[in-house]
């Protein structure tokens, strides 16, 4: 796990605000820091702050208020050719009228690297995206993954310690995308180079990231890696945009030592654990990810609370199953289970009884 | 992990190749080649008619007149046409000898000028010469003149001799086939040299057939009265019977007579002729009737100009046209005082080059300013760059007299700031200067819209790739932004190029003597001093030179890589 004590504190964000047009905040008191090495993701709905934020990190945008600062220094004032900065861009940006190997060397001319380091540097960034044999082509004449692969080589080839990527799969296909986040996955962490990365594709956040950072509204939601960001969220924004995620009203009745119960405005009671509600009498909005409901009252502890449900809708998506049931009155309560030999796979109409651990589910914000 | 290039291999069915080659057959049995090729056919067919109006329209109105006033500038059949007999009795002569020609080549060109001098046609002939050769105008015009008094006393000598000479209806007996046999072929020659002089066909309405038994004793006298007799059917509408003809024939006669053997000839027409031999007249020698008229006819230099200039086809508008010309000797360069043409080709090229680049060097800031603008400002922008084509080209251009004439309005301003003394007030206006700033103006939207709109397709995140790359703002834009801004700036300069190298008003206007362009000579030569030929030669120059540039221009820049939207 990433080590975020302040010390180690690369980038850093303190108090930075921007605005565009004097009325709205784009992005409000944002506080980060980053560790070298680490990849971060920022993860939000489009219009959320993300890429402000990245463009303010990378210089073309400048903050309205607050420091932002590079291994230590506040880089506020300095133009984006200083700031050392790689980066990769969703349109790929490679410049049309250069081959693969005029658009890397130009990051080593603007700097007056000798023409032997180039090529060598060039050789090597190249062999790093197996793109060696393209040297000589046109931008033009390479299809989109290749193109990001030579974006991301031009990127790296300067070898800057920080290098920031603004939806960079965002216009290829699904299977290429994910051949391609598992190649920059390992090329940052094998070269050890601190990776900003700005998605709005949940599950690139998800498997890429060391840490992911999630927008709303222009603040981070939550900070945190995949898995707690995924098991524990910590606001009911965060459960609702990050995986698939069963949500049932509710009112607190009791707060003691970690779990909460809660009464559903169905009228049953369950438990829960209490994350950002504080009082008894609150309004709640109680989060259980499909995969964690149990139907076989078996597999739960002597004495959980179970509630009634019928099934609805019977989906066969081939390694999964995917039921909706009406619970509590809520009619898209939905339900993943493995395709199991033994796994029942549940006729619509039929009354079952489902349950979970407490721990899994949690009483956010109404 | 997936290779790279992988992903561009699309792998398909590889189509098969049928076992039983032949021919593949449509539905109906028929060859499918066939069958396709009838259907594409009948597509063409069907676009072909859509286009079609535009097509002859544009044939009609453009190419075709284009083409005929290009051909101007090498045809040359002026001189051939008018002087079909002198032109062919001259081949023989050569002017390195330095001596005048022989009788024949006058008795040819007496015979000529009198016919064309009759058709009103030798004044041209001299204006096209004159082009050539100074004095070759007045020469034939006054020879037009005096060309007809020998012919006028051989006439009086033969009616005084022979009183019927006096009588159109002699003549026609005389001359007329009749029942006899007719020189048809002298009749259709004789067609075709009056067809030619007069730019038209020759009448074919009349019964006259010269008799081949008097062509065949008097061969001038037979065609000079069908030549008379073609003449008046044709262009005067009289019957030659009921007419005497001209001089000429009657000095033909006369002159033949004295030689001629009648021993062959009966009846009516011979009395008749030997009663016309015993005329006494005597015919001084032609060059002697040539001297009279003018001193010029008895040295070389018209026959000399006649020589060289009788081809049909002719290099020497062209010449003419870089200032060269045409001699007995081959070509050689104008006199000093008269080349003036391949300077105003030189100063055409140098401020068209000029022009074009005062709009690349203005065009540009503007073409970017409306390519990054927000839409709102950018439009309003826009609306300023149109804006001088809501206005006359005349009002614009006469705008900047007032602006740059002396007591204009930038002269006045630098007068009251005092940056400029009252008496020295700068010349702006009537040369060069002024007619480039009027025409950079007036040229410029043709510049700034080619270039926005190929700087619209280049993405700001390109600047930005180049900035995050390490670019200061200006490597970023001279290494990223630039390159690709260039298409556009290409097709700006042809356009801007090409209109201003045929610019014509503007020059017209502002450009006093020192700033005109060579359409404004092309101008003068169509409507003021007439000789077309001259005018083609220059625009067939100006069209070659503008294919040349493009040309090059294909082979540095590519066409391809201009967009003009």
């Amino acid at each position: 796990m990433a080590n975020t004590s302040t010390d180690a504190a690369f980038v850093e964000f303190e108090r930075v605000q921007k605005s565009y047009d004097g009325v709205n905040l784009v992005v409000k008191d944002l506080n980060l820091s980053m560790p070298r090495g680490e990849f971060l993701t920022m993860l939000g709905p489009s219009g959320s702050g993300k890429t402000t934020c990245l463009m303010m990190l990378a210089g073309f945008e400048t903050a309205t208020h607050g420091d932002i600062r590079l291994g230590g220094t506040s880089i506020n004032n300095i133009p984006p050719h200083k700031r050392g900065i790689g980066m990769v861009f969703q349109n790929y940006a490679l410049f049309p009228h250069m081959t693969v190997a005029e658009n890397l060397a130009f990051p080593l001319e603007v700097r007056k690297i000798g023409k032997t380091t180039r090529e060598e540097k060039i050789h090597r960034a190249l062999g790093m995206v197996q793109m060696n044999d393209f040297a000589g082509r046109r931008p033009t004449q390479l299809s989109g993954g290749q193109q990001q692969r030579i974006a991301l080589a031009r990127a790296l080839v300067f070898e800057p310690e920080l290098v920031l990527m603004d939806e960079p799969l965002g216009a290829l296909d699904k299977q290429l995308r994910e051949t391609l986040q598992f190649e920059i996955t390992k090329l940052a962490h094998d070269l050890g180079i601190t990776v900003v990365y700005v998605t709005h594709d949940q599950t690139e956040a998800l498997t890429m990231s060391d840490r992911v950072a999630v927008f709303e509204n222009g603040r981070i939601q939550q900070l945190a890696p995949p898995d707690q960001l995924y098991e524990k969220p910590e606001n009911s924004f965060v459960a609702q945009f990050i995986g698939e995620n069963n949500t049932l009203m509710g009112e607190i009745k009791e707060i003691s030592n970690g779990t909460a119960v809660v009464q559903l405005d169905g009228g049953d009671l369950i438990d829960a654990v209490p994350v950002n509600v504080t009082k008894v009498g609150e309004r709640t909005r109680v989060s259980i990810r499909p995969e964690r409901v149990e139907m076989n009252k078996d597999r739960l502890m002597p004495g959980a609370k179970t509630l009634k449900a019928e099934v609805l809708e019977f989906i066969y998506m081939g390694d999964i199953f995917r039921t909706r049931l009406r619970v509590a009155g809520s009619d898209d309560f939905v339900i993943k289970t493995r395709n199991a030999p033994d796994q029942a796979r549940l006729t619509p109409g039929t009354q079952i009884e489902i349950g979970w651990l407490p721990e899994d589910c949690r009483a956010l914000d109404a | 992990m997936s290779n790279a290039k992988d992903d561009d291999a699309v792998a398909g069915p590889v189509p098969v190749a049928p076992v039983d080659a032949g021919p593949v057959l449509a539905a109906d049995g028929t060859p499918l080649k066939r069958s396709l090729s009838r259907a594409l056919r009948r597509q063409k067919g069907r676009a072909l008619l859509l286009i079609a109006p535009l097509l002859i329209f544009v044939l009609v109105t453009f190419i075709i007149p284009i083409g005929s006033m290009l051909f101007r500038s090498v045809e040359n059949d002026i001189v051939a046409n008018t002087l079909p007999y002198t032109v062919q009795e001259l081949a023989s002569w050569d002017a390195e000898t330095g001596e005048i020609p022989s009788e024949d080549v006058f008795k040819a060109m007496y015979d000529d000028l009198f016919l064309s001098a009759e058709a009103k046609r030798h004044t041209r002939l001299g204006s096209r010469l004159n082009y050539e050769q100074t004095g070759m105008s007045s020469l034939f015009r006054q020879s037009g003149r005096g060309i007809d008094d020998l012919a006028g006393d051989a006439e009086d000598a033969l009616e005084d001799a022979v009183p019927a000479f006096g009588d159109g209806e002699t003549w026609y007996a005389l001359m007329n086939a009749g029942a006899g046999e007719g020189n048809t072929s002298l009749l259709s020659n004789v067609r075709g040299r009056i067809g030619r002089l007069n730019d038209g066909l020759a009448s074919a309405d009349m019964d006259f057939v010269p008799s081949a038994e008097i062509a065949a004793v008097l061969p001038r006298t037979a065609r000079t009265y069908t030549e008379w007799a073609v003449y008046t059917v044709t262009e005067d509408e009289r019957v030659p019977a009921d007419n005497d003809p001209w001089e000429l024939v009657s000095l033909a006669l006369v002159e033949e007579l004295k030689t001629a053997d009648l021993s062959g000839l009966s009846g009516d027409q011979a009395a008749l002729l030997r009663q016309a031999q015993a005329v006494e007249f005597d015919i001084p020698p032609y060059s002697e009737t040539f001297a009279e008229i003018d001193d010029e006819w008895v040295t070389i230099i018209p026959w000399e100009t006649i020589q060289t200039h009788s081809s049909k086809y002719t290099a020497g508008y062209f010449l003419n046209a870089i200032d060269a010309q045409k001699t007995p000797d081959g070509y050689e360069w104008q006199p000093e005082e008269k080349q003036i043409l391949l300077t105003l080709f030189g100063r055409t090229l140098f401020m068209s080059l000029m022009i074009t680049g005062s709009c690349i060097l203005l065009g540009y800031p503007v073409a970017w300013l409306l390519a990054n603008l927000p839409a709102s400002k950018a439009n309003l922008l826009m609306i300023l760059v149109l804006l001088p084509f809501w206005t006359s080209l005349l009002v614009r251009t006469s705008a900047w007299k007032v602006m740059l004439q002396s007591q204009g309005v930038i002269n006045d301003v630098l007068v009251w700031i005092g940056l400029v003394d009252d008496a020295n007030r700068f010349v702006m206006i009537n040369n060069q200067f002024g007619t480039i700033v009027a025409m950079t103006h007036i040229l410029l939207p043709f510049m700034i819209l080619p270039m926005y709109s190929v700087m619209q397709t280049v993405p700001p995140t390109y600047l930005r790739a180049a900035k995050s790359l390490g670019a200061t703002n200006w490597t970023a834009f001279w290494r990223v932004y630039f390159p690709q801004s260039v298409p556009g700036i290409g097709a700006g300069s042809i356009l801007v190029f090409i209109l201003s190298i045929g610019y014509y008003i503007t020059p017209e206007i502002v450009g006093g003597t020192t700033g005109v362009f060579i359409s404004n000579r092309i101008a003068y030569h169509i409507s003021s001093s007439l000789n077309w030929g001259l005018a083609a030669a220059l625009g067939s120059i100006l069209l070659v030179v503008v294919l040349v540039l493009y040309w090059c221009y294909d082979r540095i820049v590519g066409i391809d890589n201009v967009k003009l939207g």
